[in-house]
């Protein structure tokens, strides 16, 4: 009995080190050297800034996944509704205080790192739900109080989040919650029901937008309509990633990029840098480096033991895949601009910082695979 | 047990519900790579070409004229090398020190400075602001000394048009200078080829050829920035210099066309009287067309503007004056083609001649007694050509000037301020003036007063196609490839037999010697009013015809005082005329002088007429030679 209730698990460091997962690992940093390498181009082929904060940031966030990884699944499961806790109250305080930029209020200035608690949600909400389905008993999983309270906890978050105003990070933290409630087993017809319902209301919901995202929404319907304006971003990304070509315009020659067309080029366009510098035959790889992770955590949370840690790979796979799938729509043309940046390539600490916990706490569930969670 | 069972179930259903999301995010990563594939492969090019759209630039610069040469060759408008002072703002650490500096070094004037802080306010950082249009040499060896005090600054070398023969021969070049907007849309080629800082023609042939002067844009390729800012060169398409234009003027010629005017109002005009090749055209005075092609100053401009003699009027083109007694050889002409007269006919001057009460006065107020027409014409006996008007009538004399080309423009398609003038008849006089034609204006008509408008051009023409025995030619002044010379013309008029026979004028040519042989007599007789400018040199011999127009008509107490040209005012003197060819034995060239308010035409024209038919008689030879037109015609 004793043992189940020690955080620390019975193996030992070294048992752990051997069961670390080093194609995922080998995978995370192979992600981490391109990204550092991409954020070089960005600076035009010199080491400054952008460069060497992103290279320091993805050293500590990376030593700091590693730690995460040492700690027994078990602690993570104990720490997971404090951890969203902590979070929506981040949330809370970032809406009174936090730091306004360009008409949005997200980020916490905490001196080294200017944190933003939305990104952290993103990985907050899987923790926070995986607990949350790993207790319900499954008789209860399509009762209404269990479905209810599952989305009072993603939605929470999702309004604090659009009162920001941030729909890009809504739309992942929503995404990454309700695969949880898909996996977790609750009725497909359910949301078949509210897909549907959803899609009725578009319209008001839409009539409910900023001005500025309706804007989006317009533009991306039609990105010729405002050449100069609002298309401007998604014309100069396509022209970006077309001209590439199959094999790339080369390192550092990314006209496109370096001659300042191309809009935020650090975070949210980072790839279509990359596309333009490396091409057809680059994006391919990427991609394919992207699946390979995704599909190793996929496979990670297919042995692990406890529902928690298979809930929490499978719905951080998932996520990890919305991320891509939504950052790549946005800036190949086939998704409106909406904010979201790409796991580890771009610029940003908390992005950063959420999805190493994620690779940190799948790495734990890893190691901990026969670790069983009552 | 039970808990591990409901364990057991729940993973099932996680891992059933993960598979189906599996293939969904199969399929969602499959339409990425597919989106990819048809944006960088499939249109891959479109892609490429908006992106070097983006990041290309061009840079017009402005084209390099073509030059214009003289008959010999000689280039008359030619490009020079300027240099001139520019600054890059955005290199500049203390721009209002640097202007200081500047000024001092180069004595600007606080307006010009002015000028140049207003300029740069309107221009992007990056972008040259020219501070000095041209230095001299001495300006730009300081700068260069001062160079490495002076960051941002950038001596730089262009190219400017240059006129080195000065006002000689403005009035046929015209000028160069900044267009304006109606330049600017009246001329596509221009829309196409502009560049600020491009000159174009304004005047005469620079206007008139632009198109072939105008030559095809330097293009300098950049790379730039979002923002416009030039980052690198990536080409330099060197454009083409306009076309060499060769006109059929000779520079002696003119420069001594010019001499012989100086400090009068008038024109010369010189003409081949075979190919119709322009010899020499000059309008006195003129202006420096040098000074037009950095703006000229206000100053300058209205001392020019406000002369009295009127520089800006192009006086051979654009002059028109009563050809006063050189239309007697077209009057003469007309009443022998009209077998009015023969050159017996005789009339007897009295000095004055009585019409329905009106009285009509030879200039001559004793009269000349009995003249026959050689007598006549050679002492410009106006009772004479009173009479033979008379019994001509107006319309039959109209129809011979008209042959001979009065009343049409001469050049028009190479000058656009040319006149057409005018030759009056009966029609003319209802249709214009709505009143009928009264008997005494075909008289006076007769002796080319009245409504008879001609400029020297004409005149020219006129006498060189009495002079080439009657033949039309057409007057030009640009050579052309496998253009005929001056002598196969010549033949080619003579034989008769050719295959494109030349257009005659005359119904019997004897008619036209009759004409010429009594010119002869103006000038190379005794009693000729043009006697004393005579050369007996048969190789200078020369034949012509003074004329002296009235600029105001005569009153009855003017005439009674008899005053000498000195004492009447300078607005009210006559204009001096003279209409020439030579030499008289092999003619080969005419001409045409007039002095405005000169006085009269053997004492202020005709002198004129013999320093200039030595020259060009003298130049003959040379410019024979001188035939191989492809080499000048590129």
């Amino acid at each position: 009995m004793f043992q189940y209730t020690r955080i620390n698990s019975d193996l030992n460091f070294f048992q752990k080190l051997k069961n670390l997962d080093y194609v995922l690992l080998v995978c995370i940093i192979l992600l981490s050297i391109t990204s550092a390498l991409v954020m070089y181009s960005t600076d035009g082929g010199e080491f400054l800034y952008h460069t060497k904060s992103h290279a320091t940031k993805l050293l500590v966030f990376f030593i700091m996944m590693l730690m995460i990884s040492f700690f027994n699944i078990k602690f993570w499961h104990h720490l997971s509704y404090f951890f969203y806790f902590t979070t929506i109250l981040l949330l809370i305080y970032v809406s009174i205080f936090g730091i306004k930029v360009s008409g949005s209020q997200r980020w916490i200035d905490l001196y080294y790192i200017v944190l933003q608690p939305s990104e952290l949600m993103k990985i907050a909400v899987i923790l926070c739900l995986a607990k949350y389905y790993h207790r319900v008993n499954v008789e209860k999983i399509n009762s209404f109080i269990s479905i209810f309270l599952a989305l009072t906890l993603i939605f929470t978050p999702v309004i604090l989040v659009l009162a920001q105003p941030d729909l890009g990070t809504s739309i992942l933290i929503v995404s990454s919650g309700l695969i949880i409630l898909w996996l977790g087993g609750v009725k497909i017809k359910y949301f078949f029901v509210s897909f549907v319902t959803f899609l009725i209301s578009l319209p008001f919901v839409i009539s409910f937008l900023q001005p500025y995202q309706k804007l989006r929404i317009l533009t991306f319907l039609n990105p010729d309509r405002d050449p100069l304006g609002a298309g401007y971003q998604i014309i100069q990304s396509k022209i970006a990633i077309g001209s590439g070509g199959f094999f790339g315009k080369g390192f550092l020659q990314g006209t496109q990029s370096y001659l300042d067309f191309l809009p935020e080029k650090h975070t949210d366009f980072i790839f279509t840098l990359f596309s333009e510098e490396f091409g057809f035959i680059g994006s391919i790889l990427l991609l394919f480096l992207y699946t390979i992770i995704i599909i190793r955590i996929v496979s990670i949370g297919t042995f692990v033991k406890s529902i928690f840690a298979k809930l929490f790979c499978f719905g951080f796979a998932f996520a990890i895949f919305v991320y891509i799938t939504v950052n790549l729509s946005m800036v190949l043309g086939l998704l409106p601009i909406v904010g979201s940046p790409l796991p580890i390539m771009s610029y940003g600490g908390s992005s950063m910082l959420a999805t190493m916990i994620g690779f940190g706490i799948v790495m734990s569930a890893k190691i901990h695979s026969n670790q069983t969670i009552i | 047990m039970i808990k591990k069972n409901l364990g057991i179930r729940k993973s099932d259903i996680i891992n059933r519900r993960m598979f189906i999301i599996g293939v969904a995010k199969l399929i969602v990563f499959g339409g990425l790579i597919a989106r990819l594939f048809s944006l960088q492969i499939n249109e891959n090019k479109k892609y490429l070409t908006l992106s070097d759209k983006n990041r290309i630039r061009e840079w017009k610069l402005p084209p390099t004229r073509g030059n214009i040469v003289d008959y010999f060759g000689n280039t008359v408008a030619g490009n020079l090398k300027v240099y001139q002072l520019h600054v890059i703002p955005e290199q500049v650490e203390n721009f209002a020190y640097l202007i200081a500096r500047l000024q001092t070094i180069l004595q600007l004037s606080n307006k010009r400075v002015e000028k140049i802080k207003k300029k740069k306010s309107q221009l992007k950082p990056w972008e040259s602001l020219i501070v000095s249009e041209n230095l001299s040499w001495s300006e730009f060896l300081k700068i260069n000394n001062y160079l490495y005090e002076l960051v941002g600054v950038k001596p730089v070398m262009t190219i400017s048009r240059d006129y080195p023969f000065d006002d000689i021969y403005t009035h046929v070049l015209g000028y160069v200078s900044q267009p304006n907007e109606e330049d600017i849309l009246a001329n596509e080629v221009i829309q196409e080829k502009f560049v600020p800082g491009i000159k174009i023609g304004k005047l005469g042939l620079e206007k008139t050829l632009e198109n072939d002067l105008i030559g095809v844009n330097d293009i300098q390729r950049y790379e730039v920035n979002a923002y416009g800012k030039r980052i690198n060169q990536l080409e330099y398409q060197k454009g083409k210099q306009g076309s060499k234009i060769r006109i059929t003027l000779d520079t002696e010629v003119q420069k001594l066309s010019a001499k012989l005017l100086e400090g009068k109002a008038g024109s010369i005009s010189v003409m081949d009287i075979y190919t119709g090749e322009v010899i020499a055209m000059y309008s006195s005075p003129s202006y420096n067309p040098n000074s037009f092609l950095f703006g000229i100053s206000q100053d300058e401009w209205q001392l020019i503007r406000n002369n009295p003699l009127k520089p800006l009027i192009n006086k051979t083109l654009s002059g028109l004056y009563s050809p006063g007694s050189t239309i007697k050889p077209i009057v003469a002409l007309s009443a022998l083609e009209n077998n009015i007269i023969d050159p017996k006919f005789k009339v007897h001057c009295k000095g004055k001649m009585e019409l329905h009460g009106q009285t009509f006065h030879c200039w001559k107020e004793k009269g000349h007694g009995f003249m026959s027409l050689r007598n006549a014409m050679k002492q410009s006996c106006d009772t004479y050509f009173y009479e033979i008007a008379r019994l001509l009538g107006v319309d039959r004399l109209k129809k011979t000037a008209d042959k001979f080309g009065l009343g049409k423009k001469v050049l028009g398609e190479y000058f656009e301020n040319e006149k057409s003038g005018q030759f009056p008849d009966t029609k003319w006089k209802i249709n214009n003036l709505g009143r009928g034609w009264v008997l005494g204006e075909t008289l006076i008509t007769g002796i080319g007063q009245g409504y008879t408008q001609t400029t020297p051009i004409q005149l020219c023409l006129m006498t060189a196609q009495i002079a080439n025995g009657g033949y039309k030619i057409t007057p030009k002044v640009l050579t052309y490839d496998n253009q005929l010379i001056s002598e196969q013309v010549k033949r080619a008029m003579l034989s008769n037999n050719n295959d494109k026979p030349f257009e005659k004028l005359f119904k019997e040519q004897k008619n036209i010697k009759i004409v010429q042989d009594s010119m002869f007599g103006s000038t190379n007789e005794l009693r000729g009013t043009s006697y004393k400018s005579r050369i007996d040199d048969p190789k200078y011999q020369f034949a012509g015809k003074t004329g002296t127009a009235q600029v105001k008509r005569i009153s009855k107490r003017e005439r009674e005082l008899d005053l000498k040209t000195s004492q009447i005012p300078y607005e009210e003197r006559d204009h001096a005329l003279y209409v020439a060819f030579g030499p008289y034995k092999n003619p080969r060239y005419s001409l045409s002088i007039i002095v405005e308010h000169g006085g009269s035409g053997s004492s202020a024209a005709a002198p004129i007429a013999t320093k200039l038919f030595k020259l060009i008689i003298d130049r003959h030879e040379l410019r024979k030679q001188v035939f191989d037109f492809k080499e000048f015609n590129i």
